[in-house]
């Protein structure tokens, strides 16, 4: 689990002269134009993904009519013109490189993203009925992760400093662990010599588990760690010492007014874990033979079936940004504040 | 070390009233390390006590360990605490959330993060009534609007919906208060409740928490401003060190102390009083001469001229934060630009150094253009005016020690050095100047003081021998006795080397020991100018008249 | 005459104080210490030849002789490991490198030049920061096709976005860093601001995320190989190592399992030594 993200600093007061010179625009009116904003700008960066994916297949190396038939025919030779002409009809690569670019854009929008080299089927098709089980085992995870990191850290963070230590201890190592071998540790304990669950879990409920937990663990010591951190450091602040000088007890200083605090740059990493967590969903699909994009991508990057692949890229960076809307619309819940992440 | 701590109160101070919180021997640990060392006092209904010190003296902690929460890994004992009758000692901590709120309420500096962020001003203030079991959702939003509106905040019912950073400081503050005195408690215990906030705002501060008194409420004031304190204090103990080293009625502690170390308190402060002496007792030797003064009225070294800055803001709002603004800075003078936050007087500051861009108008260096050339051109006049900032540690780099960063800014002057012997030898000469000593070369700028951090850059400034030195608050950040060495430091090198200040700062005190002529800055426009002594005698304009009413002095007492 | 003999006072080695003082540290540092051994000096650390095949010897679980068990050729899996050392590491630095040199140079590009430069590389980073790391190297290893290149550059591609991020934030920082101002106040050029302020305390901070980096891209390239896509089934490394083991799974664990766990604790080593210099290098930039 990476530890490489910006969180950004709410911003508080820009003007710094402590008097509120704002315009009065109502809440409402400033959220609702914050969010058309970020609408637009989300569909700014889909179609710039697009045109990522879109070049990586042209990227690859030699001519893309003659590596198709390769790959179809499992071969290696060229072909004459005549042959190629009907892929390259097919396929489409005998228009203007822009027309086929707006093509692949436009498609993108409608739900077409190109036809895959392997399975004569619009990638759409090959990968749409497999994002359902992905993302299952994805938000699951999710959800498991931020109960098990809130609850650590409500239970650990300065407390004794034992408790605390074992708790830090714990978010750190779990951090550090590669999804593959919690998922294999999981599997030979759980499925193999306790009989728990199934090897091969399939999309049944019981062979769900196993991969959410998998997933979860990781996940869950990265956002504890960034949280522990912030609800440190909530807790030295003043208002936390105003409400201690009301009367408000330990618990209720953590759970009204620093918890609340304190998970701000972990709602903010969320939807960046949930992109995080498409791309574990891979390794965890194949170790547990589960179906999914994972499986997908797998036999498409073995078989250099390209536009699959970007299929599968560009679904999973759609749903990246959906999720991260989602999120600046619960930072917004949480945080009132106006600038929130930019 | 504590034969003497334990001042019985003078007979001015008795009171027919019993005590309400009595402290004996108080004292207070971290570690091995004793914060407070047996102090005691009293506070009684209706009294203002006031506990005045320095950085480190302890007030802090001690205020803390009044309402029990000293903090983690604190030791704290004594002969007695008691409240109305109750033994403090034996709290347990259910007893102390009871009493907390309830009995005593606590008022900490500055709002802004002293008020819950994400929360609304009215469940901030309805939460002590929440906690102790007052009334019920509805009785309390009533409550938190009386509340609000005892303590003049305007439409308190848009005001306790609203959060707190979207209330003026002032607001904020009173709303503080309101939360802190929500459950009328017999004693509320103010931890600097108006260091963050402008004179003005100060000034009705205090007149809140006096009003408060005039109800039979007990105050502790907790400060490190002794004219603060003489607005509203019946007694004042001054604290060094986790010590009490004087203890008395406000009056007499104010005009007439004990001790040396008050008196050397009270001497540091800036005021009309205080012009053209020293404030800091002059050093071994030193003997305390008159200032001489060499301004060349016939030679302005730093002319503007109409200068207007406009800022756009997030919200695509235009600005003017500066608004016409003309002045002339004198050969060896110094010029006071006075104002509250946001009034634009550091945008003019960083105009003249030519480092903000204005929107119109221009800043003459010598009579030749500045702000107008060229960055290239300017480099090479840079040198004839530096720069002193509100916090030097920011403006090191955190890699460079000190003789790295005075080496640096020599290289700067008309004189660069021309070997790193001379390079040194002439940065240990400006240390000296500074008094700083060899040994700081090598020292991490992290590591020194405050008070040593401010006399390297006021060193780096000199450096490259400049005629101009804008001074930006350069001592809002100092304890009140290190202030005064920097600012008599500042008089020292202004009269041993002729250089002129442009003075910037939001203490009219400070402003008016310093300064030969002022200018008085609000909202960015210039509402008063002129010679320092006429301005403060006579202020023509409105706003200058209520900077001065609400100045707190000493005299109140 | 007396004489009196003076306790010597007993003060533990440096090493000794250290290691009470910062344990995790100390044993961070050990676990470094002997990857580069095994990286640099394997025959060092076994005694056995990494390639040797005992076909009486095949999937025998660990014991005091095969400290990791052998595998289906009867290989000893711990010499595997160990002889793997130097790849996995390389990978990992080279990987780490590839990043930066991008991250760097976008980074920078966008902190100094600021304007119109600035939005575009921004957005530019927050497109490919829409594809997770591990998408974005698949999507390399689809268009080059696996090799140990491909794994390099993959898996530096798929993580400099982040760093790209990252880097022009710190230089953003410190541009606006007040000591930035007064070094221009003093009448420095622009240039010299850059060279003397701006870079090296832009870079200080980097360095501890470069430590942090490596242990992930060891990680990161370890997914890769397990997927298959890593360097081929032959060589030690240790993503190729449990590429080989999946198919033993469920009668061999020790496969998987204890290469994982070599590569876990160097993971785990590498960031808290990272961890423990950005600390270090926050509390001296205070």
């Amino acid at each position: 689990m990476t530890i490489l993200v910006e969180v950004p600093e709410p911003a508080v007061d820009p003007a710094g002269s402590g008097v509120d010179q704002r315009p009065a625009a109502r809440p409402g009116v400033r959220l609702a134009r914050r969010i058309v904003w970020k609408v637009a700008g989300a569909v700014a960066v889909v179609i710039a993904a697009a045109s990522v994916t879109f070049f990586a297949q042209l990227a690859v190396p030699g001519d893309r009519a003659t590596i198709l038939l390769n790959i179809q025919t499992g071969q290696h030779q060229h072909y004459t013109a005549a042959q190629l002409a009907p892929v390259r009809k097919e396929f489409g690569f005998d228009n203007p490189l822009v027309a086929q670019w707006l093509r692949y854009i436009g498609g993108v929008f409608h739900g077409d993203l190109g036809t895959s080299y392997t399975q004569h089927r619009p990638v759409t098709q090959v990968v749409g009925g497999q994002l359902g089980p992905s993302l299952i085992i994805t938000v699951g995870a999710l959800v498991v992760a931020w109960i098990l990191a809130i609850g650590i850290t409500l239970l650990t963070v300065k407390r004794r400093p034992v408790v605390s230590a074992l708790g830090s201890l714990w978010e750190t190592f779990t951090a550090c662990l590669p999804q593959y071998w919690v998922g294999i540790i999981l599997l030979v304990i759980f499925s193999v010599d306790l009989h728990w669950f199934p090897v091969i879990g399939g999309t049944s409920v019981k062979g769900t588990v196993l991969p959410i937990v998998t997933m979860a663990i990781p996940l869950a010591g990265f956002l504890g760690q960034v949280t522990r951190d912030e609800f440190e450091k909530v807790l030295d602040q003043p208002f936390v010492t105003t409400a201690r000088t009301r009367g408000q007890s330990d618990t209720g200083v953590r759970l009204r007014h620093a918890l609340r605090h304190a998970v701000l740059p972990a709602i903010t990493l969320s939807g960046w874990a949930l992109g995080a967590l498409l791309s574990g969903a891979v390794i965890v699909e194949n170790i547990f033979g589960r179906p999914g994009i994972g499986q997908v991508l797998v036999t498409a990057v073995s078989t250099r079936d390209v536009p699959t692949v970007s299929g599968v890229v560009l679904a999973v960076a759609i749903v990246y940004v959906i999720a991260n809307l989602l999120v600046d619309l619960a930072y917004a819940l949480v945080d009132p504040r106006l600038g929130g992440p930019a | 070390m504590t034969t003497s701590t334990a001042i019985e109160p003078g007979p001015e101070t008795l009171d027919a009233r019993p005590a309400l919180l009595t402290v004996e021997n108080l004292r207070v640990s971290f570690g091995d390390a004793e914060v407070v060392k047996g102090i005691s006092f009293t506070a009684r209904p209706g009294g203002c006590l006031a506990i005045v010190g320095e950085t480190g003296s302890g007030k802090s902690v001690t205020a803390r360990t009044l309402v029990g929460l000293t903090g983690r890994g604190s030791h704290v004992s004594a002969d007695r605490i008691d409240l109305a009758g109750v033994d403090l000692r034996r709290a347990s901590g259910r007893e102390w959330r009871s009493i907390r709120g309830r009995e005593v309420g606590f008022v900490l500096q500055d709002a802004l993060v002293s008020l819950d962020q994400l929360r609304r001003v009215g469940d901030e203030v309805a939460e002590p009534l929440r906690l102790h079991g007052w009334g019920n959702r509805r009785s309390r939003a009533e409550r938190v609007v009386e509340l609000l509106d005892a303590v003049g905040v305007p439409e308190p019912e848009v005001k306790a919906r609203q959060r707190p950073y979207e209330l003026s400081g002032g607001l904020r503050q009173r709303a503080l208060i309101a939360s802190a005195i929500a459950l009328d408690p017999k004693l509320v215990v103010a931890d600097e409740p108006t260091t963050a906030l402008d004179v003005t705002v100060q000034a009705q501060v205090l007149d809140l928490l006096a009003a408060s008194k005039e109800r039979g409420t007990s105050i502790i004031l907790i400060s490190h401003d002794l004219s603060v304190v003489a607005r509203l204090a019946d007694q004042v103990a001054v604290m060094r060190a986790g010590e009490i080293v004087e203890f008395g009625s406000a009056h007499q502690v104010l005009h007439d102390p004990k001790h040396a170390y008050t008196q050397a308190l009270l001497d540091a402060i800036p005021s009309e009083h205080t012009r053209g002496t020293r404030l800091a007792p002059p050093a071994d030797g030193v003997s305390d001469v008159p200032r001489v003064r060499k301004i060349d009225r016939d030679r302005p070294v730093l002319r503007a001229r109409n200068l207007v800055k406009v800022f756009q803001g997030p919200d695509k709002i235009d600005r003017t934060v500066v608004n016409d603004v003309s002045f002339d800075l004198f050969a060896g003078e110094t010029l006071g630009i006075v104002g509250e936050s946001g009034s634009g007087k550091t945008t003019t500051a960083r105009i003249a150094l030519a480092l903000t861009e204005a929107t119109s108008g221009d800043v003459l260096l010598h009579e030749k253009p500045w702000s107008s050339i060229s960055a290239a051109a300017r480099r090479t006049v840079r040198k004839q005016i530096g720069v002193i900032y509100q916090d030097p540690l920011s403006s090191f780099d955190p890699r460079w020690p000190v003789g790295r960063i005075l080496a640096d800014s020599l290289r700067t002057g008309s004189r660069p050095p021309s070997s790193k012997t001379e390079a040194q030898e002439r940065a240990v000469r400006l240390l000296e100047q500074v008094g700083l000593t060899r040994e700081h070369l090598t020292t991490a700028p992290l590591r020194l003081s405050g008070g040593q951090r401010q006399r390297v850059a006021i060193a780096r400034a000199l450096a490259p021998e400049p005629g101009i030195i804008v001074c930006d608050e350069p001592v809002s950040a100092l304890d009140v006795s290190v202030q005064a060495q920097v600012l008599d430091l500042l008089t020292d090198l202004q009269d041993e080397l002729g250089v002129s200040y442009l003075f910037i700062s939001h203490d009219l005190g400070v402003i008016h020991h310093m300064s030969d002529r002022i200018l008085v800055m609000k909202d960015g426009r210039l509402v008063e100018q002129g010679d320092a002594e006429a301005v403060f005698a006579a202020p023509a304009h409105p706003y200058t008249q209520r900077l001065l009413t609400a100045l707190p002095r000493l005299a109140q007492a | 005459m007396t004489t009196i003999t003076l306790p010597t006072v007993v003060r533990s080695p440096d090493w000794v104080r250290h290691l009470r003082a910062r344990p995790t540290t100390v044993l961070a540092s050990l676990v470094v210490v002997v990857a580069l051994v095994a990286a640099f000096a394997p025959g060092v650390l076994t005694p056995h030849s990494p390639t040797t095949i005992h076909l009486q010897q095949t999937l025998r679980s660990p014991s005091w002789h095969h400290l990791f068990g052998t595998d289906e050729a009867g290989r000893d899996l711990f010499t595997r490991v160990v002889y793997g050392t130097r790849e996995s590491l390389g990978i990992g630095v080279g990987a780490t490198a590839i990043a930066m040199a991008i991250a760097i140079v976008f980074g920078f590009t966008a902190g100094l030049v600021g304007g119109i430069v600035d939005s575009l590389i921004t957005r530019l980073l927050e497109v490919l920061f829409s594809f997770p790391a591990l998408l974005l190297a698949l999507l390399v290893v689809a268009v080059r096709g696996p090799s140990l290149e491909t794994e390099l550059i993959a898996v530096g591609v798929g993580s400099a976005p982040g760093y790209a991020r990252m880097v022009r934030g710190q230089v953003l920082n410190v541009r606006e860093a007040p000591y930035v101002e007064a070094a221009s106040a003093l009448g420095h050029r622009r240039r010299t601001v850059i060279r003397r302020h701006l870079f090296p305390n832009a870079f200080r901070p980097l360095v501890a995320v470069m430590t942090l980096g490596v242990g992930q891209s060891i990680v990161w390239a370890s997914s890769l190989s397990f997927l298959g896509f890593g360097v081929p089934p032959p060589s030690p490394e240790w993503g190729a190592l449990l590429d080989a083991g999946r198919d033993f799974i469920t009668t061999s664990w020790w496969l998987e399992i204890l290469p994982g766990l070599v590569i876990v604790l160097l993971a785990i080593a590498v960031t808290s030594l990272g961890r423990t210099l950005q600390h270090k290098l926050e509390g001296a930039a205070r």
